[in-house]
């Protein structure tokens, strides 16, 4: 076998880790008037990443000594991710140029970022998995903390920081658990182990505690929800932007693999869901109970995120490859949701002005009607009310629940998302039903208005039709977990 | 069944793509929007008038069927379809629209997102009544609470924030547990959210009951039945003309239609052994609504209680499991909606001239304004059932069926005779007859062309159905008495 084959499953990742050396060098090179020249390589590095995951959408196939996977899961997580990093560039453009972070630095920690969660999603191993994770929460720290002279910024980073590292210990403690109960790190060979019996059962609960605990940390799950409203509210609007919504779906795949195909066995899959059930209906209350309480949006989106994190985590704990699909649909749609929400404050901000509070959209109807159409889908969206496509989402994951037998959580998911529809609707209602504050025009460019404009329709076009994205979950967790 | 297009889809799908090019024109060109609006909504109910003369009134089951596959992984299909009661309801709910959409010519703020969210509105619940797939009927009666909760929201009274909210949560809350319910049946039916297969499933009792529930939690909200009715009087009095004529007329019919079109052909049994309860809550909104509705100061307020006490008669006519109970319930229920939304149009021509809905304000309106005068007589009388108009047929099927079960129902029941007479012409009285009660009053103008063309149309069609109901009877009989043979041949018991 050829190097080169050896390595193919993973070009993508590969490129990207020269284009994003390659744009760290070239932007030494030219100056804050031709910073757009490394904004349009970090697009086009992006763009290359999509032809090539594209092109290798295949069955699955082992790399690096099965290290590494790539099966159409972590494909389609792939591709979501690119174009989720591509709508964060555009969106974040005005803002990063207007506050003096359109640099180098900028785009190549979220390319890192986007390294390290592709790594993440093709891992097969618990180092790789450690690696693509270390990567991406770095590049995210830097991110944070890259508006130097903002306290609430730095804040928000040393506390990410602090609590993410704290999160990444208590994974590595689970992993060397697990690696002491099946004297394997591969995820493959580990799952072989615990279902030989060779596996110490004691010391794999344990393992299993950390892991999930590490989990619930790094998704922002109740009760290690902790950093979520502080980072994305100290954070710069276009770092909480990319932060609330791109990692989602990494930390989909993450769960996918170490949970499912490493510690599917039955046994500890009834452990597990347990512990996933406490967490799921705690971020389901705590979510969607203090949002009310809210009046900066970035921090009631924090909540929300939360809720919706709930919500995941109930397709994940029905144990059933549709339940693991509605998941996947589940999270990209959030992501779709969320870059539009967070879209729609990096629109209204200005120079010298965040647009972050709730206030901020009072009389938006007015301003403009059809941006505030659009955040009238989104919104709607976010509370699952249909013919929008956060209904689906929705939908799906209940019916997951209420097929693995779980009636009763259905019905409490159903509840708590009738308390969050209450927080949707009153960004609705400031939209149409009060008087502007701010009667100012919205001025943005072109890109961030068609893309946000586009990721608004969205909502509906998938609300009306959303069977060709369901069915490409379906086979892509059909395919990929035999 | 000679109609080779896809009709169905065309009355649901014309009104609401009127409504966004509506929206599109936007508010700058006004006169534009509302020429669109009105076509579009003139349009909506042409598509529709083949289905009265195409429908077939002897065939049972369902006609116009459309059927397309459309979410796969929920084997959810597009299936459209309609029988003798849908057709009455998309009739009405296509009247409404142009009416609403007439009425709303005067609208100054904002008439094209107004007029829009109308025309997709209609086209939504056009799309609950047509709906032969859960999941389908599921999502157009969710999507109705948008426009609606913008409609009450923008264009309301002062309190209309505090009743948009109570609205949307209100209803959402029984919806949701309604979807538990569908979720719980596609499992059960083995991964189908048809409708058709959900009628023939066995179920046993237990089930029934609980799934009844989840149902009556969103039907009974949306009828409303006591007690669940406290979101109405808010809504109606806060929201604009139109908004409660379409409200009035068309919206709490989905609660009505949920019942016969899911509730009783999908849990009959649990239906059966709760129909008591439903009757008794169906009989204390005759009763004590009707009295509520004697006290009430402000016009608007008196006209929402007025509806919930008319709709207790549908409730009450479904659950009697009788042809001519049902039957009565569903001309009630066209009844109310042609009734119930001039009254509300009525108190709209009042308060565009004086900006009041307090009764005490008025007096004396026939001095000024005679023909509008006589109009609002007829309207008034319909609501009070008065033979030779719509609002007695409805509930004289319903009594009779009503005499057969027990005569304690029907001395309840029958009260609303002398209630719903007593609160309607007692209100009659003080705003229209006596001495003009203020200057203002002294200075109005009668109803100009559109507001008569509007009143009269909606008068012509109270009368029509009062003095000859039989076409709507004959479009009603073989469906219901499907329905009722479905629902009777799942008891083993009887």
């Amino acid at each position: 076998m050829s190097f080169l084959t050896f390595i193919a499953p993973a070009c993508a990742e590969v490129f990207l880790l020269c284009a994003a050396c390659a744009i760290l060098v070239i932007d030494l090179f030219v100056d804050d008037a031709q910073r757009g020249i490394s904004y349009t390589l970090t697009l086009l590095a992006l763009a290359g990443c999509f032809v090539l995951t594209w092109l290798g959408l295949s069955e699955e196939q082992y790399a690096f000594n099965d290290m590494f996977v790539a099966d159409p899961m972590a494909a389609l997580i792939k591709l979501s991710i690119y174009l989720a990093v591509a709508v964060t560039l555009v969106y974040a453009r005005p803002y990063v140029q207007a506050r003096g972070m359109f640099r180098g630095e900028f785009f190549v920690l979220i390319l890192f970022a986007t390294l390290g969660m592709m790594v993440m999603v093709s891992a097969n191993h618990l180092l790789t998995l450690y690696l693509g994770l270390e990567l991406l929460a770095l590049a995210l720290y830097g991110l944070v903390a890259l508006q130097r002279d903002s306290t609430a910024a730095t804040e928000a980073a040393m506390k990410y920081f602090v609590l993410g590292a704290l999160a990444s210990g208590m994974l590595l403690y689970g992993m060397s658990m697990l690696y002491g109960a099946t004297g394997s790190l591969g995820l493959t060979d580990m799952a072989d182990a615990i279902a030989n019996d060779s596996a110490d059962k004691v010391v794999l609960a344990f393992a299993l505690v950390f892991i999930i605990s590490g989990i619930g940390f790094k998704l922002g799950a109740v009760p290690f929800h902790m950093w979520v409203p502080d980072v994305y509210q100290g954070a710069p609007t276009a770092v909480a932007l990319f932060i609330s919504s791109v990692p989602k779906l990494a930390a989909f795949a993450f769960i996918m693999r170490i949970l499912v195909t490493g510690l599917g066995a039955d046994w500890l899959v009834a452990q597990w869901q347990w512990m996933l059930i406490v967490m799921a209906v705690l971020s389901l209350a705590i979510g969607s109970i203090t949002a009310i309480a809210q009046t900066n949006l970035k921090r009631m989106l924090a909540y929300s995120t939360i809720s919706h994190m709930g919500f995941l985590l109930l397709g994940i704990l029905s144990g059933s490859d549709e339940g693991f699909a509605s998941a996947m649909f589940y999270v990209m749609v959030y992501a779709l949701m969320n870059l539009g929400a967070f879209g729609m404050i990096l629109l209204l901000a200005r120079p010298g002005f965040e647009a972050d509070t709730l206030d901020d959209f009072r009389g938006l109807n007015q301003r403009s009607p059809w941006y505030a159409g659009m955040m009238l889908l989104i919104m709607f969206s976010m509370a699952g009310i249909p013919p929008l496509v956060g209904f689906y989402a929705k939908l799906s994951v209940l019916w997951a629940v209420v097929d693995a037998g779980y009636l009763w959580l259905a019905v409490v998911a159903v509840l708590f998302s009738l308390v969050s529809a209450f927080y949707y609707l009153r960004v609705v209602r400031l939209m149409y039903f009060e008087p502007p504050l701010d009667p100012s025009p919205i001025t943005a460019p072109a890109a961030t208005r068609w893309v946000l404009s586009l990721n608004g329709l969205l909502m509906l076009v998938f609300g009306v039709l959303p069977g060709p994205l369901m069915t490409l979950c379906d086979y892509s967790i059909e395919l990929s977990l035999q | 069944m000679s109609i080779s297009y896809p009709i169905l889809s065309f009355v649901i799908w014309v009104p609401i793509i009127a409504g966004l090019v509506v929206l599109a024109v936007g508010d700058r060109r006004p006169a534009a929007a509302r020429n669109i609006a009105l076509l579009g909504a003139v349009a909506g109910l042409l598509v529709a008038l083949p289905l009265w003369t195409h429908f077939d009134r002897d065939a049972g089951g369902f006609q116009f069927i459309e059927n397309a596959p459309w979410i796969d992984s929920f084997n959810a299909n597009y299936h459209l379809g309609i029988d003798g009661i849908s057709l009455l309801l998309i009739l009405l709910n296509c009247v409404i629209t142009v009416l609403v959409v007439v009425a709303g010519w005067g609208v100054r703020e904002r008439i094209a997102q107004y007029l829009a969210s109308f025309l997709i509105l209609g086209g939504l619940m056009n799309g609950v009544f047509c709906a032969l797939d859960a999941l389908l009927f599921y999502v157009f009666f969710e999507a109705t609470l948008i426009p609606m909760y913008i409609i009450i929201g923008v264009w309301g009274g002062p309190n209309r924030i505090y009743a948009a909210v109570k609205f949307f949560l209100y209803t959402l809350l029984g919806s949701l547990l309604f979807l538990v319910a569908l979720i719980y049946l596609f499992n059960v039916a083995d991964g189908s959210f048809s409708l058709l297969d959900f009628y023939g499933l066995q179920l046993p009792l237990g089930a029934q009951i609980l799934i009844f529930v989840a149902f009556f939690a969103a039907f009974a909200v949306k009828v409303p039945m006591w007690p669940v009715h406290t979101w109405l009087p808010d809504a109606h009095v806060e929201a604009p003309t139109g908004g409660s004529v379409v409200l009035a007329a068309v919206m709490l019919k989905l609660g009505g239609y949920g019942f016969l079109r899911l509730s009783l052909p999908i849990v009959p049994d649990a239906s059966q052994q709760l129909a008591g309860f439903v009757i008794a809550l169906s009989l204390v909104a005759v009763v004590y609504i009707g009295l509520v509705a004697l006290v009430q100061t402000d016009l608007k307020k008196l006209i929402a209680y007025s509806s919930i006490s008319h709709m207790g008669f549908v409730t009450l006519g479904t659950f009697l499991f009788s042809a001519q109970g049902v039957e009565g319930a569903v001309l009630q229920m066209v009844s109310h909606g042609f009734v119930s939304g001039a009254l509300f149009l009525c108190v709209g021509v009042l308060y565009d001239r004086l900006h009041s809905r307090r009764i005490a304000d008025y007096g004396g309106v026939v001095n000024r304004m005679p023909v509008f005068a006589a109009l609002f007589m007829l309207f008034a009388m319909a609501n009070a059932g008065l033979p030779g108009t719509s609002g007695f047929v409805g509930e004289w099927l319903v009594i009779l069926a009503t005499v057969k079960t027990s005569f304690w129902y029907t001395a309840l029941a029958a009260t609303t005779l002398i209630f719903g007479a007593s609160y309607t012409l007692w209100m009659y009285k003080r705003v229209v007859f006596g001495a003009p009660a203020s200057p203002q009053i002294a200075a109005l103008n009668d109803i100009g062309g559109r507001e008569t063309l509007v009143l009269g149309v909606t008068a012509a069609l109270v009368l029509a159905i009062g003095i000859y109901p039989a076409p709507l009877g004959a479009v009603l009989h073989v469906s219901v008495s499907d329905l009722l043979a479905h629902v009777h041949s799942k008891l083993p018991m009887q």
